[in-house]
């Protein structure tokens, strides 16, 4: 069987599948399906310093080929995924990467801080990217100034490998993720989803409570891959891609674009077991090509 | 075993169940996962690329020797639409067992289940399970006109239920909450709700007003339907919970209702 471990930075997985933050909980849902230990790494629900709320209901709508969001970020705080979360999850024998939020530097700082004394906890994505939060989140990754700078203190404050998850809803990504790349991360994690829109005609009343979500799902796809592409290309730290993946076919095309690990986000709400079903797919694909290695795919794109 | 499971099953029917809904009996090679009243499927609808997500359905049947589940469809959108008309012999793909179900009655208790529209379907199984304990629970169904009610024969063997219709075809005319029933609730401890949500909301402030305990199952849009996508919350005592594994039956004291 082929090789299927890839690092990124001082993380290494066993195999480049993770599951995308906001779409496997804490991991414990995905239990009742599946042994997580069978994936690369599952990416824990966004947290923030304090409990939130979130945004009202209705917080989702089907779209074409895809849904829009608007969850804000639902989370019970740091301090309580420390106490009563994290304890049941650190021995899933998974390689757990915490996404932290915040909606001032100083509040990234301080939820980093928190989860860096986890000694489970392989890494950190720092989510610069949430559309949905009217403060912080998206504010700090479509500016390079902000995300240079919530990277450099966040970088301080924890030496785990440190993740950057970059918004597509930028001129330029690839000038963000040569700041974020400057300021110290090993990685950036892309695309989170891209602002949208639905309205109810009949109704003449926007479908969700925000008016505004995130798009994901397939209909995001062949961008991703065009800015995963792109990023690749602009920096030298890996890069993990998202956005739209449903399958092993579409996670090959994200690695032949130059990712070193993916995300499997919104296709989980369709099929849980999606995450090991994509690492058997890869397997299969490496198979088939005669390949020995997952890394001799990566960027491999014949032009 | 995972306590959930996503499955295939076969459509080895497919018929009417009064003017406006389907019943749909489903069939699995293997043992079904337990199934209890108020639990949910996520189903996969086929044959329509329009449609993204799975769709939600109450379990309206569940006969474990035969490894049958049944659900019944009413055409509301496109996904029911397409669910509706599938053809017998089809595979269906689902997950389940999903969400928390109502909580059973007690022997000795009195109990009394208001439903209407596609809420009748979760009742019905209710009742069924519950008469297998030789638990009865008292039925009550509103729909606009007979026609739009469930055929007879479905359940009056088991229990007594009792029909409102707006246009006074069949029972008692007017909504559920006319029905003389409910101005004695307080003759009941247990009262369950499912249906349209001014019919659920106007059926637990009775229940409330007369002390009567009284669960609600509630239906969200959700996405997942396992809890991780955080979409089908509901405001509770407790905060915003997921109707898909904190409900979708609630006692209604932990919802936020002004009733």
């Amino acid at each position: 069987m082929a090789n299927l471990k890839v690092s990124i930075g001082k993380l290494e997985l066993k195999n480049p599948v993770m599951t995308a933050s906001g779409c496997s909980g804490f991991g414990l849902e995905l239990i009742d399906f599946f042994d997580v230990s069978r994936i690369g790494a599952l990416l824990l629900k966004g947290l923030t310093l304090k409990n939130r709320e979130g945004n009202h209901y209705p917080r989702m709508a089907e779209t074409a080929s895809g849904m829009l969001n608007a969850v804000g970020l639902q989370n019970k705080g740091v301090d309580y995924f420390i106490s009563h979360i994290y304890p049941s999850i650190k021995d899933l024998n998974c390689p757990l990467v915490a996404n932290v939020n915040g909606s001032t530097i100083e509040e990234y700082v301080e939820v980093t801080r928190k989860i860096d004394e986890l000694e489970d906890m392989a890494a950190i994505e720092l989510n610069i990217s949430c559309p949905n939060v009217k403060e912080g989140g998206m504010a700090f990754g479509v500016s390079c100034p902000h995300a240079g700078a919530v990277t450099r203190e966040v970088r301080k404050a924890s030496s785990k490998p440190l993740i950057v998850k970059l918004s597509p809803n930028v001129t330029d990504i690839c000038e963000i993720a040569r700041v974020v790349e400057s300021e110290g991360a090993d990685a950036v994690s892309l695309v989170n989803t891209f602002l949208g829109m639905a309205i109810d005609a009949e109704k003449r009343t926007p479908l969700l409570s925000t008016i505004t979500g995130g798009l994901s799902g397939p209909a995001i796809k062949p961008i991703a891959l065009r800015m995963v592409w792109q990023v690749s290309r602009s920096v030298k730290i890996p890069v993990i891609g998202l956005g739209g993946i449903m399958n092993a076919t579409d996670a090959m095309e994200f690695f032949l674009a130059g990712a070193t690990a993916i995300q499997v986000g919104t296709a989980i709400f369709k099929d849980p077991l999606i995450p090991v079903k994509i690492v058997e797919g890869i397997s299969d694909y490496l198979e088939r090509h005669h390949f020995t290695d997952i890394n001799q795919v990566i960027g491999g794109l014949h032009m | 075993m995972a306590r959930k499971a996503v499955t295939e099953l076969t459509v080895v029917e497919n018929k009417p169940f009064g003017s406006n809904q389907q019943m749909l009996v489903l069939q699995g090679e293997q043992e079904l996962l337990p199934v209890f009243p108020g639990q949910f499927v996520n189903v996969e609808i086929p044959d329509n690329k329009e449609v993204f997500l799975r769709r939600p359905f109450s379990v309206f049947g569940y006969d474990k020797e035969n490894n049958l589940l049944t659900l019944l469809v009413k055409e509301l959108g496109r996904g029911s639409r397409s669910l509706a008309r599938v053809e017998r012999g089809r595979k269906l793909d689902l997950i389940y067992p999903l969400g928390k179900g109502f909580t059973l009655p007690a022997a000795g208790d009195r109990a009394l289940a208001v439903g209407g529209g596609s809420g009748v379907a979760p009742l019905i199984f209710l009742a069924t399970h519950a008469a297998s304990f030789q638990i009865q629970i008292d039925l009550l169904f509103g729909a606009r006109s007979a026609t739009d009610h469930i055929p007879s024969g479905t359940i009056e063997q088991l229990t007594r239920c009792w029909f409102t219709t707006e246009d006074g075809t069949l029972g008692e005319p007017g909504l559920v909450t006319d029905h003389p029933v409910m101005k004695k609730l307080e003759v009941y401890n247990r009262v369950y709700t499912c249906g349209p949500l001014p019919m659920m909301r106007a059926v637990a402030a009775m229940a409330k007003a007369k002390g009567v305990n009284c669960e609600v199952s509630l239906e969200n849009l959700m996405a997942c339907g396992f809890g991780v996508c955080l979409c089908c919350i509901e405001p509770t005592v407790k905060g915003n919970l997921c109707v898909c594994t904190e409900g979708p039956v609630f006692n209604v004291n932990e919802l936020l209702w002004q009733i």
